[in-house]
């Protein structure tokens, strides 16, 4: 497929306008016809169809070019206006220039002096890295404050512009339009010199060509028409258009023809003039636009290219390919996680172009005899000739295996290893497409490792994903090298890993490490057997009166030798002294060469997103295949123990003694009696304000103020009597998952309901709901929750609530727009830049933005968690552990 | 033994230097590297050699890559924790009654390059020798605090007998303000110049314009009530914090041309977040390093864990022209080179008509131009062509 040594590139596009001449030149049919097909269901020659412009229809061929559908690109004809229209987008332009000539010698109203002035300006401009575009506005805006002209002494008249395209000349006796005869004229006598003054470039366009004479018709092929399934032909926007422009300009010869009044003839002509306004852009203000006969307007030219679904954006900068898959995704921690796991139905559609060589023709021999049905088999087959043969329609498959011979290429079923990219939408990050190795599996779903799930922000909840396979060997190596999973632990945003243990992984660690953990020999080898532990045990923690080894000493086996960090866990309480090694709660963790001595696994050790931490310290010094083999291995293991162990959650481990509740029932009460007394105090006038802020404010914020602090107690008590072994309070510690406000909601307390950071206050005139009195400002009446989950809410509780949890969606979806626009803006402002092999940062076009990136050159993704080098384990590398 | 110390001593010394004129490692790195170094005791020649060698190492592995698209890298990580961001808007700065714009409307509007913020702010530190003093800090708020007619009156009407505007003063407010009668009718006269006269009666103050009609009465009254008083334009309110043993002024609303010039204010330590404020008073490396600044401050408000180096891009591309550009439309996407590149943006039909008629030609160096045309993007593996003759 690589082609040879020469690269044919697009070096540079040049815009610019056709003129009249060239409109005629490309045109194969002049159109006169304001008609389709006939009866027989014929295009009509020179109707809007006529076959000449290409072709829409299978099986015919081009009567201009000969080819079939597909082949033909289409072909361009023509309409002779009988008189010119203004192109609707330039109106602004000439209008511009008109002000800016004179309006008898229609030369630039500029002394000499002035021209030659701005015309050296115009060369040194470039040089001094100025825009000339600039200079030209300046040079407009100058010319068209003269009251006279310069050189032939006429006066000027003031020009105004009615959107969209009538130009009046103002005069004293009243204002005169300017016909686009009139306009066409003035401009074609505007010299070349001083177009270039006036930003317009001869070479590519003459003014005077935005005044059409004659308009060109798309290629059928642009504006195709469909067949309904009753016969009826519907026709394309664009061809309707067509169709109406015709008729008019038809109408408005015939009337010329005929000697017609001048009244009817300035009325057609300007009909005309709305079709082809319209024919361009449907949506100019100031005038209706046009409609299609069901009343839906009609998406022209510039609809077609504007907007979020235009050419542009939707088929121009994204695009869509063959080679790819999307279904719905699901877990499977047997994974690794550079693996996918492919559907065999999606394996046997995808396939990889493989060359046949002398060292693979047995095994590609074997691949075609299976066929496209049999999985690990071939689609097609291409031989040297360029010949593709489809082996769905092969009936012995054997003969045409036989015929195989190197250079042939075998298209082949996506199989165990190939790599193929793997995508989330939306695509925030680069880490939303990364390079995985198939595993082609049974069932109809995607199924990924759940430690990709934070990069990708997937979860199973019916989320579908979408895959790739790369077609080239070059792709495929960029893939391996670049992309895949374990290359892309170290997010680039804060340079430590993204990917990393999630939920289970975390509670699971917390109990297999935790000191009260201790295994047999046999639990020891089961656990070790799934993780495929090749190496040797340690020596038991305790040796009689059996031996038992602690999950701390399990743990150490998966952690690379020479791994030496100390940090805080996760379930550290931030006690006012710390006391290290000693910590009564196991919380901080030591690990000597990759000996976990202290502490106890949780987030903080290996939890995603987490940096600085034990998982992060193995990648930086031991590189990413390290990391993946121990974060894989640990995986299994830890999946296996908590599947063995057992972890659940349910109703009981919320539920709280009858003591803690009546304790949690004082603790409101009380709250909702200070409630009432900051109420009575705020009535009778003796509340004082904060400062800056109105009694209301002040009364409102103490409130918050006081059934915070009530929520939050009762929280505690709610924590006091679940005790640690609670499923729940594990995993709100150890950062699994939840948080104490979660639990506390659950078994004590849901609390304050808020909709834009206050109380709730609004519903009925002075009151939240009926239930209340009109200005009840009490806890309840403004969405104080008293029960918890468990307990269940009341219905006035439950009306709170919903508002509050509403206010939280909207929330979502307001900020998904305004942060993806503002995505979608940096990402355009910064896409061009790169780093030069000088380690400058320049711009597409070479302009300097920095010198260094960053300051200091560093890679983000290379630095450790921001930092350039880390200073502390350089010199515990070189002087060891003891010397600090 | 001390001269063995000191032997080592000038040996690193020496070694720091020559690091230091090579331009081996960053500054930061390297004065970390040896406020490090000195700390260890008893170390040899060639521990630390080796070190230093591991240190500059370890800094070349981590440099950028030639072709590495840092534009596109920096953009999403700025962009995607967007999504995990509030969008409420106000967050109380310590002080209850000064709020300001957090989150993902402040980190907008930086981008956005907006003339003034939502909600414009000022911190103002004071001179030495009088920044632990509370009343000297009271007074200087005073001064700094725009202060109003109409803040300090209690009412003001048309008085249709006297055919004047009938001021009665709030002596309170006045108090707190550290006003007198006196200064406010100067501060009118001053305003109104001689198209009227100021008389003061005790705490009332009565203005007869010269032209007494009842509509040139109404329109005056409402021109006085505007009449600045005291303090700096355009800054309605001052709080006074004490932070360590030092007050500090905040200010809602901001005008650093003007705080600079109010006496007992350190010049040195007056910050705002007007970034377009910080341009025009200060220059643009100043408001370069506002943007990183408050971006940054965003950023970790939310708890959101970016690289400098990121906001470091964004800011010095928002100011490479030596004026600030936003990132948007009318900023540096809207003065991109390819025409094709704007088209594919927003307002498409604009950008397509102008190059028609300019003639321009796009020289398909950027990465959405080529797109468009179906080549190689000109970043990371395709900014390099690769030749073989097999």
């Amino acid at each position: 497929m690589l082609s040879g040594l020469s690269i044919k590139k697009i070096d540079a596009v040049e815009f610019g306008l056709l003129s009249p001449d060239d409109i005629r030149k490309m045109s194969v049919a002049q159109i006169v016809v304001a008609d389709t097909y006939d009866e027989d269901g014929y295009p009509i020659s020179s109707g809007i169809m006529d076959p000449r412009l290409g072709v829409i229809d299978p099986g015919q061929r081009c009567r201009t070019c000969g080819n079939r559908v597909g082949n033909c690109p289409g072909h361009f004809g023509h309409i002779e206006l009988a008189r010119p229209v203004m192109h609707e987008g330039y109106a602004k332009v000439i209008h511009k220039v008109l002000r800016a000539t004179c309006r008898q010698c229609n030369r630039l109203l500029l002394s000499e002096d002035e021209i030659d002035e701005f015309e050296q300006l115009f060369k040194r401009y470039p040089e001094m890295g100025e825009r000339t575009a600039v200079l030209s506005k300046e040079i407009l805006k100058r010319a068209a404050k003269a009251k006279s002209c310069p050189h032939c002494g006429a006066e000027q008249l003031k020009l105004k512009l009615e959107k969209p395209t009538s130009i009046y000349e103002v005069g004293e006796s009243g204002s005169v339009r300017l016909t686009p005869i009139d306009i066409r004229e003035r401009l074609e006598n505007i010299s070349d010199r001083e177009y270039r003054l006036m930003g317009i470039n001869p070479d590519a366009a003459r003014l005077e060509w935005a005044i059409l004479t004659v308009l060109p018709v798309p290629p059928v092929t642009v504006r195709p028409s469909i067949t309904l399934e009753s016969g009826v032909r519907s026709e394309d926007d664009l061809s309707h258009k067509l169709i109406d422009i015709i008729r008019i300009n038809q109408r408005l010869r015939e009337n010329l023809d005929a000697g017609a009044p001048a009244l009817i003839v300035e009325d057609l002509w300007e009909l005309l003039q709305y079709h082809v306004t319209t024919y361009f852009d449907n949506g100019v203000s100031g005038i209706p636009p046009a409609r299609h006969r069901s009343g839906r307007a009609l998406r022209t030219l510039a609809q077609r290219l504007k907007g979020k679904e235009g050419r542009f954006r939707s088929n121009l900068s994204g695009k869509r390919v063959d080679f790819s898959a999307r279904t719905v995704i699901s877990p499977d921690p047997n994974l690794s996680m550079n693996e996918v796991g492919v559907p065999e139905q999606i394996a046997k559609i995808l396939t990889i172009p493989q060359r046949v060589t002398e060292w693979n023709m047995e095994e590609m021999k074997a691949l075609v005899i299976r066929g496209p049905e049999r999985h690990p088999g071939a689609n097609y087959l291409i031989r040297t000739d360029g010949r593709r043969v489809d082996l769905r329609f092969v009936k012995d498959r054997t003969i045409i295996a036989e015929t195989i011979e190197p250079g042939f290429i075998v298209e082949r079923h996506l199989s165990d290893g190939d790599i193929v990219l793997f995508n989330r939408q939306p695509s925030l990050h680069r880490m939303s497409i990364m390079a995985h190795e198939v595993r082609v599996m049974p069932y109809r779903t995607f199924r990924l490792s759940l430690y990709v799930c934070p990069p990708y922000n997937a979860d199973f909840d019916g989320d579908e994903m979408n895959l790739h396979v790369p077609q080239s060997e070059e792709a495929r190596a960029e893939a391996r090298v670049l992309m895949r999973v374990q290359e892309q632990i170290l997010s680039p945003r804060y340079g430590g890993p993204i990917i990393g243990a999630l939920q289970d992984y975390i509670s699971a660690a917390f109990l297999l490490t935790r000191k009260s953990s201790l295994y047999t020999l046999d639990r020891v080898n089961q656990l070790m057997a799934v993780t495929k532990y090749a190496g040797k045990l340690p020596e038991p923690a305790i040796l009689s009166p059996v031996q038992l080894w602690t999950g701390k000493q399990i743990f150490s086996m998966f952690i690379p030798e020479g791994i030496n960090i100390s940090f805080k866990a996760k379930i550290c309480r931030n006690c006012p002294v710390c006391t290290k090694e000693d910590c009564e709660y196991d919380a901080y963790v030591v690990i000597r060469d990759g000996n976990l001595e202290y502490g106890v696994v949780d987030e903080k050790a290996f939890g995603a997103g987490e940096p600085d931490s034990l998982f992060h310290r193995i990648i930086k010094e031991k590189g990413p295949t390290a990391a993946r083999v121990f974060m894989d291995s640990v995986g299994r293991l830890l999946v296996r123990l908590i599947t063995d162990r057992g972890f659940s959650f349910g109703l009981d481990d919320v539920t709280l003694p009858k003591a803690a509740s009546d304790r949690i029932k004082v603790i409101l009460e009380e709250a909702n009696k200070k409630v009432d007394q900051l109420i009575e105090a705020y009535q009778r006038g003796e509340l004082d304000p904060n400062p800056g802020q109105t009694l209301l404010e002040t009364l409102e914020q103490r409130i918050m103020a006081v059934l915070a602090k009530a929520r939050d107690s009762a929280g505690e008590v709610a924590g006091e009597h679940l005790g640690l072994e609670n499923s729940a309070v594990i995993m709100a510690q150890t950062g699994a998952r939840g948080s104490r406000l979660n639990l506390s909601q659950m078994a004590a307390v849901v609390g304050q309901q808020a909709v834009r950071g206050e109380r709730i206050k609004r519903g009925y005139k002075g009151r939240t709901l009926p239930h209340f009195h009109k200005g009840d400002l009490g806890a309840r009446a403004r969405g104080f929750v008293t029960s918890s989950y468990k307990s269940g809410l009341d219905p006035i509780e439950y009306w709170f609530h919903a508002a509050g949890g509403r206010e939280g969606l909207v929330d979502t979806a307001v900020r998904t727009s305004t942060s993806g626009y503002m995505q979608r803006r940096l990402m355009t402002a910064l896409q061009d830049l790169k780093v030069e092999t000088d380690g400058t940062v320049r711009t597409a076009s070479g302009r300097v933005v920095q010198f260094k990136f960053g300051d200091d050159g560093v890679d983000p993704s290379k630095s450790d968690h921001g930092r350039a080098v880390n200073i502390d384990i350089a010199i515990e590398k070189v002087l060891g552990k003891g010397r600090i | 033994m001390s001269k063995k110390s000191s032997s080592i001593e000038s040996y690193m010394a020496k070694r720091f230097e020559k690091i230091r004129e090579d331009r081996l490692l960053p500054p930061r790195v390297l004065e970390e590297l040896e406020t490090k170094l000195r700390q260890i005791e008893s170390l040899t020649k060639s521990e630390f050699d080796k070190i230093c060698d591991h240190v500059i190492d370890s800094y070349e592995r981590s440099l950028v890559e030639p072709g590495e698209a840092v534009g596109t890298v920096a953009a999403q990580s700025i962009g995607e924790p967007g999504t995990q961001m509030t969008l409420r808007t106000f967050h109380y700065a310590g002080v209850a009654e000064l709020s300001v714009t957090q989150g993902l409307p402040r980190l907008i509007e930086i981008v956005d390059a907006r003339n003034i913020p939502s909600t414009p702010t000022m911190k103002v530190h004071l001179v030495p020798e009088i920044a632990g003093d509370r009343e000297k800090a009271r007074e200087v708020a005073r001064n700094i605090e725009m202060v109003l007619v109409e803040s300090v009156a209690s009412n003001i009407s048309i008085d249709l007998l006297r055919q004047a505007i009938d001021i009665r003063l709030d002596p309170e407010l006045m108090d707190d303000k550290g006003l007198t009668p006196e200064d406010i009718s100067v501060a009118i006269e001053a305003k109104i110049k001689n198209k009227g006269e100021v008389e003061v009666d005790g705490n009332t103050i009565f203005v007869y314009p010269l032209n007494d009609t009842l509509t040139e009465l109404q329109r005056f009254s409402e021109k006085i009530r505007e009449v600045m008083v005291k303090g700096i334009q355009d800054v309605s309110h001052v709080v006074i914090r004490k932070e360590g043993d030092e007050y500090v002024l905040y200010t809602e609303g901001s005008n650093l041309q003007d705080a600079l010039e109010v006496e007992g204010i350190n010049h040195h330590r007056v910050y705002t977040n007007n970034l377009s404020e910080i341009f025009q008073v200060l220059g643009i490396e100043a408001t370069r390093n506002a943007i990183i600044k408050e971006a940054m401050n965003v950023l970790d408000e939310q708890g959101m864990d970016v690289d400098i180096r990121h906001i470091i891009l964004v800011a010095d591309m928002m100011t490479v022209e030596g004026e600030i550009h936003q990132i948007g439309r009318h900023g540096i996407s809207g003065s991109k080179n390819s025409a094709l590149a704007r088209a594919a943006f927003e307002v498409t039909i604009n950008h397509l008509l102008g190059a028609g008629i300019a003639g321009t030609v796009d020289p398909l160096k950027g990465i959405t131009e080529n797109v468009i045309i179906g080549q190689l993007i000109p970043l990371g593996t395709g900014a390099i062509d690769l030749l073989m003759t097999p």
